[in-house]
């Protein structure tokens, strides 16, 4: 152990739920609702899409009429939107947090550094999750809640109450679709790290062999959503689908 | 064979520092890191210039105290101390860069010399177990699983040099608690205060101002003691059921 010569004062203690483990705890719950979102979210976009115009927006309906009569309209994914709307506020204040922390924890940086270990992924965290945000963000306010328009040709109003048709019309404009493959590759990648770190954070790996699992599922899981949810928009871009 | 060597020199905490230039001749291959640093060493003092300021103690890789970031690898390119480091790991002619471990939580005192007494901060915020003095209790009386056993001595090992710290991009110390707190969760004498150990080394741990962990795996990767990532699970686990 190392032996000192000036000696720091000792510090004032923070609470259990300031501390760095807690703040990765939260990051990791909301991580783990958002890839069950998202899963399904692929699933629903793949299932539907390729049956043509009728069946997707019966399905665009049927979201909205899940448990009815026991819920109201739209009772469902309100549900769903308000769990992930706070999840997203706590998952983006913590990765706040904790990069600060982490800038303070390191002000003077070394002239030479290698990294060994970590996988290139896990550089993308912070920037990726920040470009996630931002795409977030578009997302919704494209599809959701239109109040962008993009391919639109004009007949914007029309087409608004046609999720099908919006669909189709906005991946026939290329930069459109080239901004949700790069956004498709940062999630992909984001799951990578993300996946096995919540694990590892929820202490679920505590031995050699659930450490490789959890480092396969994270693989798998993150190539099945990134490559699930390009195929639609790609589809449509290269004319699979009109 | 002849290196050059770009050492940090830094009067003291508060004055600058900066990378000087210092090449050495005559090096054998089977000196250790640290004894071609004595060289340089022995050179500037002859020349009445201030030697290079590094720490040591055993010489044998098993007491800590040794550091140094050589080339961007704490302790250097082989998975040891940098005491066990030799100079065949190097070739002739190469340039070295030499730091300090760089974290707010170990200030730097000089040169190379850097405070890690946070670690000790760290034990003494729970690294123990309480035990009553008296007559030794004959140790067999005491049954652990093999399993266990094995696991609490292989973390055990963890010699609170700090260069998981150094490694760590976030300058996290969570490798080291999580050695220290698997090495006393697996035995039978560290449940009683196992709740409040994770509790407290935790929240000193964060007071020091050492980073979050990523699980990125550098820790463990310049780990002379191949403490691994496991640790840094069993760690939350136990915060996480924690009830104090
Ligand atoms: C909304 C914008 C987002 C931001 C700003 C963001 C940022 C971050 C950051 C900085 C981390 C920490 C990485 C680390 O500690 O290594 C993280 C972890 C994680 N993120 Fe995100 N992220 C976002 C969206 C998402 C989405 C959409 C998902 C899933 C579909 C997701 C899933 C995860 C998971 C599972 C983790 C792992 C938690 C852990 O490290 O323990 N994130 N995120
Ligand atoms: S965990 Fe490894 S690198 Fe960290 S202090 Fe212990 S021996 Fe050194
Ligand atoms: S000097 Fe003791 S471990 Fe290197």
């Amino acid at each position: 152990m190392a032996t000192s010569t000036v000696s720091k004062p000792p510090r004032v203690r923070t609470g259990k739920q300031g501390s760095t483990i807690f703040l990765k705890t939260l990051m990791a719950v909301t991580g783990v609702i958002f890839v069950l979102y998202v899963i399904a979210h692929m699933y629903g976009n793949l299932y539907k899409l390729f049956d043509g115009h009728a069946a997707f927006n019966e399905y665009s309906e049927h979201l909205r009429t899940i448990g009815e009569p026991m819920l109201p309209r739209h009772g469902l994914l309100t549900i769903i939107e308000v769990v992930l709307g706070i999840s997203v506020v706590l998952h983006v204040y913590s990765a706040v947090v904790l990069w600060k922390r982490a800038k303070a924890a390191r002000p003077q940086r070394y002239a030479v550094k290698k990294s060994i270990a970590r996988s290139f992924s896990s550089r993308w965290m912070r920037w990726g999750g920040a470009f996630l945000l931002l795409f977030v963000i578009w997302h919704l306010l494209e599809f959701t809640n239109p109040k962008i328009n993009v391919g639109d040709g004009g007949n914007g109003a029309a087409i608004k109450h046609d999720p099908y048709m919006l669909v189709v019309h906005s991946f026939n404009v290329w930069w459109l679709t080239l901004i949700y493959v790069l956004a498709m590759i940062a999630l992909g990648m984001h799951l990578r790290h993300g996946i096995w770190s919540a694990a590892q954070t929820l202490g679920f790996t505590s031995t050699v062999r659930a450490r490789t699992i959890a480092n396969i599922v994270a693989v798998v899981v993150a190539l099945v959503v990134a490559v699930g949810f390009v195929i639609p928009p790609l589809a449509i871009a290269f004319g699979g689908i009109k | 064979m002849n290196l050059t060597l770009k050492i940090w020199r830094q009067s003291g905490p508060d004055a600058q520092g900066e990378l000087v230039t210092y090449p050495v001749n005559d090096v054998s291959e089977d000196m250790s890191f640290l004894e071609m640093l004595d060289v340089l060493n022995e050179d500037l003092t002859a020349k009445d210039e201030e030697p290079v300021a590094f720490d040591s103690d055993c010489r044998e890789g098993i007491c800590g105290m040794c550091s140094l970031m050589i080339n961007g690898e704490a302790h250097g390119p082989e998975v040891t101390t940098t005491c066990q480091l030799h100079m065949r790991s190097f070739s002739d002619g190469e340039t070295i860069t030499i730091e300090p471990w760089r974290a707010q939580a170990f200030p730097l005192v000089k040169d190379l010399i850097v405070d890690r007494s946070a670690f000790d901060r760290i034990i003494q915020a729970g690294g123990y177990i309480s035990v009553k003095t008296g007559a030794a209790v004959e140790a067999n009386n005491l049954q652990v699983q093999k399993h266990k056993a094995d696991r609490a001595f292989d973390t055990a090992t963890c010699i609170g040099c700090g260069a998981c710290v150094a490694a760590c991009p976030n300058a996290s110390g969570m490798l080291f608690l999580g050695a220290k707190i698997t090495h006393l969760g697996e035995l039978p004498q560290g449940q009683a205060e196992r709740d409040s150990r994770v509790v407290k080394m935790i929240n000193q741990h964060d007071a020091e101002d050492f980073g979050g962990c990523q699980n990125l795996g550098e820790c463990s990767a310049a780990c002379p003691k191949e403490i691994p990532l496991n640790v840094i699970s069993q760690l939350n686990r136990d915060f996480i059921k924690a009830k104090s």
